[in-house]
């Protein structure tokens, strides 16, 4: 039971590493507002599939290493993340009876909630536009949601975590 | 089902992350010593750096082996022909730093000092488009330090904001917190280089509308902040907007430095006050400029 648990979490973390990488991946300067946000779309599926193992806890160390890893001010992630986390925590029992698309729009708002939560603290250390193209990365990860869900859903499946 | 938590949603627990988080924010804001805990953190995550940048590497290793004799050939005629223009440039190189020397010698002024620099290469970029930033594989190990300033092969790129061991971040002049003082080439008139956030912008700050600014003039940079070094290239002048109704101008500038297409940099050693004295008696002997 406990090395099964051991492997479970090695996937886990094996997931937001490759959430990670494809949140540093370079894109072309046109589609560089339209980056999807990986590691909060791992994190909410993993606190929607596995609430009683990746908690906000998690979601906060996750976020601790995106902030390293973007250079950002340490603790933004942690804080955007942990909240989206708590709030799917909430709502996980509803989040798994939706259908894909309705799963959808609860990320565009969620991801809109972590997003907002960057605007904030940008423009309170004084680092920002005045336009809304930072909630482009929310309609982005809504529109990938139902991939990134089933192939979750696959790796969750095929390697048992639960 | 098992009920799954025992004592209800983690509230409290998530109120403890919270307030964590934002004194972290707060300690990282004000006080330098969170750095070396965030150096430490650097260290675990530069694996993953190198992993985003290996598709590029690979790339760039395929296109030098799966290369076409043909065009190594033109490639080697057109730099053959660089190479005697750039040496015809370099012939009179040596007699006109001499005559300079002798000139500022007259002028009782201070010697020239030539900066040491290290060669750097980018291994990746901010994903974030509201920060100018990108990172570059070399670090503490190699001596690279706060505020170090970043050339690329045409100007003046930005400075290191950010050193962990192996790697360090530099904010790009373009980014809309940096700003840089500059003068005009061709008569000395100085003014401050704002980033705007746009690669492709500078803005010159409080510049007078009587100033004798023109579209075309050439911005180095005039080493007055004490971090950058004097003389460097920074932007070519783009428009000059004179609207009687400002109390300023409004000029910009495009940067000199391919801002977004530089991989191989170069980080200078600037040349402070109290060491200017001793470089300047050891001169010839230990500042050495990396040919390259």
């Amino acid at each position: 039971m406990s090395k099964r648990r051991s492997g479970g979490i090695m996937i886990v973390v094996g997931t937001l590493i490759v959430g990670f990488i494809l949140s540093q991946m370079p894109l072309p300067s046109m589609l560089v507002w339209w980056r999807p946000e990986w590691v909060a779309m791992i994190v909410i599926y993993w606190v929607m599939a596995l609430p009683h193992r990746f908690g906000i806890g998690m979601a906060w160390v996750s976020g601790l290493a995106l902030d390293v890893l973007k250079g950002s001010l340490l603790g933004m992630n942690a804080l955007s993340l942990t909240t989206i986390a708590f709030i799917t925590l909430i709502l996980h029992r509803r989040l798994r009876m939706y259908p894909l698309w309705q799963q959808a729009m609860m990320v565009l708002v969620l991801v809109g909630i972590n997003q907002l939560i960057f605007h904030w603290i940008q423009s309170l250390t004084g680092s920002t536009g005045d336009t809304l193209v930072f909630l482009l990365p929310a309609v982005v990860s809504a529109i990938l949601w139902p991939w990134v869900f089933v192939v979750l859903r696959g790796i969750r499946r095929t390697f048992h975590v639960n | 089902m098992n009920p799954i938590f025992k004592g209800g949603i983690p509230r409290l627990f998530f109120f403890v992350l919270v307030i964590l988080a934002i004194v972290f924010m707060v300690s990282d804001l004000n006080s330098p010593r969170t750095r070396d805990a965030r150096n430490v953190l650097s260290l675990i995550m530069t694996p993953i750096q190198w992993l985003v940048d290996m598709p590029t590497r690979i790339a760039d290793d395929l296109s030098d082996v799966l290369v076409s004799r043909r065009s190594l050939v033109k490639d080697n005629t057109q730099l053959r022909s660089e190479v005697i223009l750039l040496d015809q440039k370099v012939q009179q190189m040596d007699s006109l730093t001499t005559e300079n020397l002798r000139l500022r010698e007259l002028l009782s002024g201070r010697e020239r000092i030539r900066n040491n620099v290290q060669l750097a290469e980018l291994i990746g970029v901010n994903p974030d488009p509201f920060q100018h930033q990108i990172i570059l594989g070399k670090g503490l190990e190699d001596g690279v330090f706060m505020g170090q300033p970043v050339l690329d092969a045409r100007g003046v790129l930005g400075q290191v904001v950010d050193v962990s061991h192996y790697t360090c971040r530099v904010m790009l002049i373009t980014d809309a917190r940096h700003a840089l003082p500059v003068e005009i080439n061709r008569n000395g008139f100085r003014a401050i280089a704002l980033g705007k956030g746009s690669l492709e912008e500078l803005e010159l700050e409080y510049v007078p509308d009587t100033a004798d600014i023109r579209v075309g003039d050439l911005l180095v940079s005039s080493g007055l902040g004490g971090r950058f070094p004097y003389g460097y290239p920074v932007a070519t002048v783009s428009s000059v907007v004179r609207d009687p109704g400002r109390p300023f101008s409004r000029v910009k500038a495009v940067p000199a430095a391919r801002l977004d297409k530089s991989r191989h940099l170069l980080l200078v050693e600037p040349v402070t006050e109290n060491r200017e004295e001793s470089v300047n008696q050891q001169e010839s002997s230990e500042v050495q400029m990396l040919n390259e």
